[in-house]
């Protein structure tokens, strides 16, 4: 690895001591008591239009997403845009179904999904099962952020070999399991409004100073290869990467606030209106990813690939080093330090939330549900902060000792697994017609195909699905939910003819209306 | 009052309107050309950039005439 970027390194350093600091502070903002799990797992409920829009922001463009659209885009071109319609559709789905389920949710109490599956259908283990895919999708997701640390410490050249070499991660780590277990969700809400600020400027800076000093559009986008630039045109008889890049982009849509770390984000606003008001704002994120995203395209033009100086680090982090080596190239060290001190924050707000998200799901919905099912509010929180701390020590362990390829094949087959809890959890906003034994049959059926999809691909997103002749390939999650969906509905009438009744439903038609 | 709490939550027409940003997205037929070109970007990209302006604004008005 290169020398030690001083300059950047002493302003990435800053920049995380401010946060730490903050992160601490948070706990005394919008004072509420800590001892209750909705105030530290939820901050209270209390976060309006404008911190909603930072720390759902925060939570959905994670450091990972940072460096890994930019680098699809760098290593296989034009695809990885499908995160833009993508992140345009999400909204919409946001729009539709959450303020139901923040309504449904703020009245009953409930604080994860799973709560609001165990009270909408009465069925422990369809909520047991919400719960685990929950926690399970979570985990490499955690460990991916830490990824994102990694790239950007590696980067400012601090390597060495063993122990030291992990130096820093165990540093950032350490600073993340601290504040998170004092301030809970006030701790990463109050972050992301620093991480933001530093991501927009750094995008916006990068989008207009590197077309300048590569002259122009233009001559960035003809230096990309033809193959890259566009979708490949599907041949005769399969819809080929149209196909693709359709279900991508609808089975992301689907899948992205079923995981714990956006409901909680959601569930912590301080009203439907909120979460209303901010699937119009939201799209401002999209519409700086769809610049982060040209990035890897300017990380082709400008040929950083096959510059000397950043050799060992494409050979270490692949091509996820784009990114990285573009801003070493194209700015002046203090912003570098800037910029990278955005990505290295930009993963502990995501990852605090996810332990968070995760941890509530323990406690709630298998500590109570199966163990103790009397905590008192100081017993459940603990709980809960003990419970983050040992999700995100796994995922550290996970990363200094497991080969990152793990963490990205784990994190693919979460988005597949997370998925089957749709008819549940979303479904079961608008209507309580499927029997909550069909749903987890469907839940199940659609996990186990999925997986073995997935493994028959070599763990790559899209199956090539064949029908008569005609082949269709598409992302796998999308396609085990449409199966999990014709299980559930095929098994409701079936099983409501065998059982003589249901569980009692906690929630009434008027709850989820404003 | 009682009105807006019924629509809220409830089916109005006007998300019919998602129902095109949808289609468009999910065509990729209609956007997958290079020409033409905005400042030297090409029309995969600025129109994809566009959607989601156009996905804002949609939701925007979506948001407002549903609201009351």
């Amino acid at each position: 690895m290169q020398n030690v970027n001083w300059v950047a390194l002493v302003i990435f350093v800053a920049l995380f001591a401010f946060i730490t600091w903050l992160g601490f502070a948070a706990a005394h903002w919008r004072k509420g008591d800590l001892e209750h799990l909705h105030e530290w797992g939820l901050g209270g409920r209390r976060f309006g239009t404008l911190i909603t829009w930072f720390l759902i922001g925060g939570d959905v463009y994670t450091a990972y997403t940072f460096i890994a659209v930019p680098a699809l885009a760098f290593g296989a071109g034009a695809v990885a845009f499908f995160a833009v319609p993508y992140t345009v559709l999400m909204y919409l789905v946001l729009f539709l179904v959450f303020p139901r389920i923040w309504r449904v949710c703020h009245k009953h109490g409930y604080i994860t999904a799973a709560d609001f599956v165990r009270g909408r259908f009465g069925n422990r283990w369809l909520a047991l099962a919400v719960t685990v895919t929950g926690m399970v999708a979570t985990m490499p997701y955690i460990a991916l952020q830490l990824v994102g640390v990694q790239v950007v410490v590696g980067a400012l050249g601090i390597g060495g070999s063993g122990l030291a070499a992990d130096l820093p991660l165990i540093a950032a780590f350490l600073i993340l399991a601290a504040f998170t277990y004092t301030s809970g969700l006030r701790a990463p809400a109050s972050i992301a409004i620093v991480k933001d600020i530093l991501i927009y400027l750094t995008t916006f800076a990068a989008v207009v100073v590197i077309p300048v000093q590569l002259g122009g559009f233009a001559k960035i986008f003809s230096a990309v290869p033809a193959q890259k630039l566009l979708l490949a045109v599907p041949g005769p008889n399969t819809t080929g990467a149209y196909g693709a890049y359709a279900t991508l982009v609808l089975g992301s849509t689907f899948a992205i606030f079923l995981y714990p770390h956006c409901m909680t984000g959601i569930l912590s606003a301080s009203s439907a209106h909120a979460v209303r008001r901010n699937a119009a704002l939201l799209p401002g994120y999209s519409f700086m990813l769809g610049l982060l995203a040209l990035l890897g395209f300017f990380a082709i033009a400008a040929g950083v690939a096959s510059l000397p100086e950043y050799a060992a680090g494409f050979k270490q982090f692949g091509n996820n080093f784009a990114v990285p080596a573009l801003i070493m190239h194209s700015f002046p060290d203090w912003f570098v330090g800037l910029a990278f001190a955005a990505i290295g924050i930009g993963a502990l707000v995501p990852a605090s939330i996810m332990s968070i998200a995760a941890a509530n799901l323990y406690t709630r919905n298998i500590h109570r549900e199966f163990v103790n099912p009397a905590p008192t509010p100081a017993q459940e929180t603990q709980m809960a902060k003990w419970v983050s701390l040992i999700i995100k020590a796994g995922a550290l362990v996970f990363i200094l000792f497991v080969p990152t390829k793990y963490a990205i094949d784990l994190q693919l087959l979460g988005g597949i697994w997370i998925i089957q809890t749709m008819p549940a959890v979303m479904l079961g906003a608008f209507t309580r017609w499927f029997n909550s034994w069909a749903l987890l049959a469907g839940w199940a059926v659609g996990t186990l195909v999925g997986t073995l999809m997935a493994a028959a691909t070599n763990l790559t997103p899209t199956y090539p699905l064949a029908l008569a002749g005609y082949t269709f390939p598409g992302y796998t999650a999308l396609y085990t939910l449409i199966l999990n969906l014709l299980i559930a509905v095929a098994l409701t009438p079936l099983i409501n003819a065998m059982r003589a009744g249901q569980a009692a439903d906690q929630t009434a038609d008027a709850d989820y209306r404003g | 009052m009682n009105r807006s709490q019924g629509r809220q939550g409830g089916w109005s027409w006007w998300y019919l309107l998602f129902l095109v940003l949808f289609a468009v997205c999910l065509w990729p037929p209609f956007y997958n050309r290079a020409e033409p070109y905005f400042i030297g970007i090409p029309f995969f990209y600025w129109f994809q950039l566009l959607l989601v302006i156009v996905g804002a604004i949609l939701t925007a008005v979506v948001y407002v005439a549903t609201d009351r």
